[in-house]
């Protein structure tokens, strides 16, 4: 497997500049001989279809949902950052550069993590011209806040609607491109495989979501969009539908998977209430600039919240780390209150929660500035809850969020499959082990704007115009492949549901590969998930027929998936012995229980590779510093 | 919690639709409406019937996929909330639920409670933008925007593109979500360039598509979810007008 990042030459600061400059240009009077195929439709995906489709290429787009503005990009809530130091308050790109880079645990690489923070700025500046109405001053100008694991304020935001309103944004650029013709968008579609002929990504085969149709779609270029895989765990902020199967079908045809154990347990989320729960719910972390996190000092402290004097409660993570106090980065706030909870100081009935508390802020803002900011957040809240965060402390507790693992590409955003790119959170580039809150807006935009536009054309420049087609029998092969998998399914025949499945995986993925992970732990669960799998495979109940809507059969589709995945995420986990960033190995921590890195043997990205029938194989990239030495990560 | 549910089911769009009506216990005042329905849906497998099919996917009121008449009101009794964020204490034990799709012309239904909602996404299509190339921006801080301004466009940009207002309206009016888009657009400096012409295309694209006219019943408003202001109607027809006088 070849894993050449192709990080150019040159000093960081210019690496980017010299590398569009050698870039090869497709011709302006050619480009709209190409066809390119951009699954997905959130941030990553629409603003790559949209920007390329300016640019004069052939566009098609898909994403499963009825229209791409619903792509799961539109839950963010809190906001993106860029470095544009509109507060003068110390921010520049390289301090950007730094803080992601250190955010994520010194697991990602240098060159990509600073192109990140260079091109925020002009993210920025793209929204606001298509009338993205982020938060204002009195004065008329942009409004900043924090976020975790910085010390400045370069966080841009819409209410706590950011993500809705940044998809809205790329959403019309789409739009325009799809008025125009030069964008064919692709509804309810969901791809099944990728079609790999001659070495060289060539296609997909999609599902009709409607009709059930199964197509081919032939491309000079294929573009995974496709989003995170944090639904193995079942309970997740992630949407519903959100799901590893493009991606996971691309590793099956040869793509290497970068650290698929990486993911991201988010701080502040909604308690699980009960069995019948079926996702979870965020509270964003710009919650914690106004809000105390605490739980009773007293083990077993039962009385209500607001009868808890101060000398009785403990906020812990002010005390544990006095210079971020409430804004420590994710993993360590996620980490803590699992330590909080474990020792038996949890609140609410299940014990699992911690409080987050507004109580001072009210006292010092008043209650119209925090609601303010966060109204609409309250208000989701007390729906979910039947109570009210004016007057008692939210409840909250971590839950699955992001993944930072993905498919492994290069610093042109291609994968190990020339051909084949892959933006957004379906890639593994810029966060390492661990994403600071407000990066992945900015990372989706800053690949599908600013980033693959022009990589992409490198690649194109070098490969005739419309050489796919899609007679090819390696179309013929996908197809057969993919139609006799919607059989397969239909004719297990059993008794058991998609969601039993699915909640039963994601139970065996949050004991065993969730806040805190042991070798024994993951050993088991790398006997329970094939046991599972097994079980799938000869005891699903799937009614309906495959040439219908039929929502169960999606479902299946993708937790089949998931119960593949699954495995290699354990796999990945138990193979780094070492803990770092969301990774926490129980094995490798510091006496005061910090997670312990290790440097000698782990610098490296682990890249999976798929083998039929056997096992799959580790490859790693090695990570070298040139510029910022990997510290200890101190947030005390 | 006991409850009667009568749900409407269609195989397809060519398929004569019905109600049918289930019987659910042991639902929790805890679970949201989908969740009801997961649980209805859980027992419809176990019997050997096909599950009832619906739109959803963020769950969390934002991404507008989830689309319900309860008992004749679009996303049910909560003022300002989606089906999907509304929960099951809202009703009381023993009751019984009517659970139809959206209604209208420019909706077909494809499957159950699912409709066929692109006509929404022709419109924007139409002219629901601001026409800027990757790349072609001044610095963000260069035309300072009225926090006022700033604040009303997003008021007016917080659409879910649900499609509860046309579902409602007695003549599948979509004027709320035209209105909306426009009422975004025209607030701000970016948007002004192109402020009559958008206003004249998106209101053509919906006139095609079959939507109906707006009769001033304010039914629109009163389900909103994202509480959208039929103010916005007001200003889209002025800009309409302007559009065709000159
Ligand atoms: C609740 C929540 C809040 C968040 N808040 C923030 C925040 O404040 N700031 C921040 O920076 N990040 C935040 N994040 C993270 C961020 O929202 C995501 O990482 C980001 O939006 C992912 O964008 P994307 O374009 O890569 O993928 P997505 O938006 O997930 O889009 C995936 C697209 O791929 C399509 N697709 C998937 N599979 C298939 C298939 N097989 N066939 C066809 N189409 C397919 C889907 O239809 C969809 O269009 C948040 C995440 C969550 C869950
Ligand atoms: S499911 Fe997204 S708004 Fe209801």
């Amino acid at each position: 497997m070849n894993l050449d990042p192709k990080i150019p030459a040159g000093d960081l600061a210019d690496k980017w500049d010299n590398h569009r400059f050698r870039l090869k240009l497709v011709n302006p009077a050619n480009k709209r001989r190409y066809r390119i195929a951009v699954v997905g439709s959130g941030l990553a995906g629409a603003s790559a279809a949209a920007s390329l489709a300016e640019l004069g290429y052939e566009v098609d787009c898909f994403c499963f949902q009825d229209s791409p503005r619903r792509a799961h990009s539109i839950a963010a809530q809190g906001g993106i950052n860029a470095a544009k130091n509109y507060q003068n308050d110390g921010d520049s790109v390289y301090r950007l550069f730094y803080d992601t880079l250190k955010g994520g645990d010194f697991r990602s690489r240098e060159a990509n993590t600073y192109r990140l923070a260079q091109v925020s700025v002009q993210i920025i500046d793209q929204c606001v011209a298509q009338g993205v109405p982020f938060a204002r001053e009195y004065g008329g100008h942009l409004a900043n806040r924090s976020f975790g694991g910085a010390q400045v304020s370069r966080t841009f935001y819409a209410r706590g609607q950011t993500g809705q309103q940044l998809l809205l944004g790329a959403y019309s650029a789409l739009s325009r491109q799809i008025g125009a013709g030069k964008v064919t968008m692709h509804v309810r579609s969901e791809m099944l495989d990728l079609v790999v002929a001659d070495g060289h990504a060539k296609g997909l085969i999609t599902r009709d979501l409607v009709t059930g149709a199964i197509r081919r779609h032939a491309a000079d270029a294929v573009v995974l969009a496709t989003g995170g895989y944090g639904n193995v765990f079942y309970l997740s902020t992630n949407a519903k539908g959100c799901n590893v199967t493009a991606a996971y079908r691309a590793f099956r045809r040869g793509a290497g998977f970068a650290n698929p154990c990486f993911t991201q347990i988010h701080p502040t989320c909604i308690p699980v209430s009960g069995e019948h729960q079926s996702k979870l719910t965020l509270m964003s972390e710009s919650l914690r600039n106004d809000g105390r996190i605490w739980v009773p000092l007293r083990h077993g402290d039962k009385r209500p919240p607001n009868e808890i004097p101060d000398a009785e409660r403990d906020y812990y993570l002010e005390r544990k780390y006095p210079s971020f106090g409430n804004l420590a980065p994710r993993d360590i706030s996620s980490r803590s209150a699992k330590e909080a909870c474990d020792e038996g100081r949890g609140v609410g009935e299940s014990g699992l929660g911690v409080y987050l508390d507004f109580r001072d802020a009210i006292r010092r803002l008043g209650r119209d500035v925090i609601e303010q900011r966060y109204g609409n957040l309250f208000h989701m809240y007390a729906k979910i809850t039947a109570e009210d965060p004016y007057q008692v402390p939210m409840r909250i507790y971590p839950a699955v969020h992001y993944t930072m693992g993905g498919l492994w590409v290069d610093y042109n955003l291609m994968a190990t499959i020339p051909g084949l790119f892959v933006i957004g959170e379906a890639n593994f580039s810029d966060h390492g082990a661990n994403r600071l809150g407000a990066s992945a807006l900015m990372q989706g935009l800053a690949d599908g704007y600013f980033v693959l536009p022009y990589t992409i054309g490198d690649y194109l420049a070098q490969s005739k115009p419309g050489a796919a087609h899609v007679d090819h029998e390696a179309f013929i092969e996908a197809e057969s492949a993919v139609e006799k998998r919607i059989a397969a399914l239909l004719a297990i025949g059993g008794r058991r549901s998609v969601d039993s499945f699915h909640r039963e995986l994601g139970r065996i993925m949050w004991e065993y590969c969730g806040m805190a992970r042991t070798d024994a732990g993951l050993r088991r669960a790398l006997e329970e998930i094939p046991a599972l799998r097994e079980q799938f495979w000869s005891d699903l109940r799937l009614l309906g027929g495959a040439d219908s809507l039929n929502v169960s059969l999606e479902k299946a589709g993708r937790v089949a998936d998931f119960l593949d995945y699954g495995e290699l995420m354990c796999r990945d986990a138990l193979a780094r012995t070492e803990s770092c960033g969301g990774h926490f190995r129980v094995e490798s921590q510091t006496d005061d229980g910090e997670a312990k890195r290790d440097d000698e043997q782990f610098a490296h990205v682990s890249v999976w590779e798929h083998r039929d029938g056997d096992e799959p194989v580790m490859h790693k990239e090695p990570l070298t510093f040139e510029y910022v030495h990997p510290s200890v990560r101190s947030y005390k | 919690m006991r409850l009667t549910l009568h749900v409407w089911r269609q195989a397809n769009s060519a398929a004569r639709g019905g109600m049918v009506t289930y019987q659910l216990d042991d639902v929790s005042p805890d679970e949201s409406f989908l969740e009801m329905l997961d649980k209805l849906n859980e027992q419809l497998i176990e019997r050997g019937e096909e599950p009832v099919a619906f739109d959803h996917d963020c769950r969390e009121g934002i991404c507008g996929s989830c689309s319900l008449m309860i008992d004749g009101i679009a996303h049910g009794p909560d003022a300002a909330t989606t089906t999907c964020q509304l929960h099951m204490r809202r009703f009381r034990d023993g009751a019984e639920i009517y659970i139809e799709p959206w209604r209208a012309k420019a909706f077909p239904v494809l499957r159950d409670l699912i409709t066929d909602r692109s006509a929404f996404d022709r419109v924007i299509q139409a002219g629901g933008y601001v026409s800027v190339n990757t790349g072609s921006a001044p610095d963000a801080n260069a035309v300072p925007v009225p926090k006022a301004d700033a604040d009303a466009a997003m008021d007016a940009a917080a659409c879910i593109g649900c499609g509860a207002c046309v579902a409602t309206c007695k003549n599948a009016s979509a004027m709320l979500f035209v209105g909306a888009k426009l009422a975004h657009l025209a607030r701000l400096p970016q948007g002004q360039a192109e402020r009559r012409m958008r206003a004249k295309r998106m209101v053509e694209q919906m006139d095609a598509e079959g939507f109906g006219a707006c009769t001033n019943q304010l039914e629109c408003e009163a389900v909103c979810p994202k509480e959208i202001r039929v103010s916005v109607i007001a200003a889209m027809n002025r800009d309409f007008l302007r559009s065709s006088v000159f």
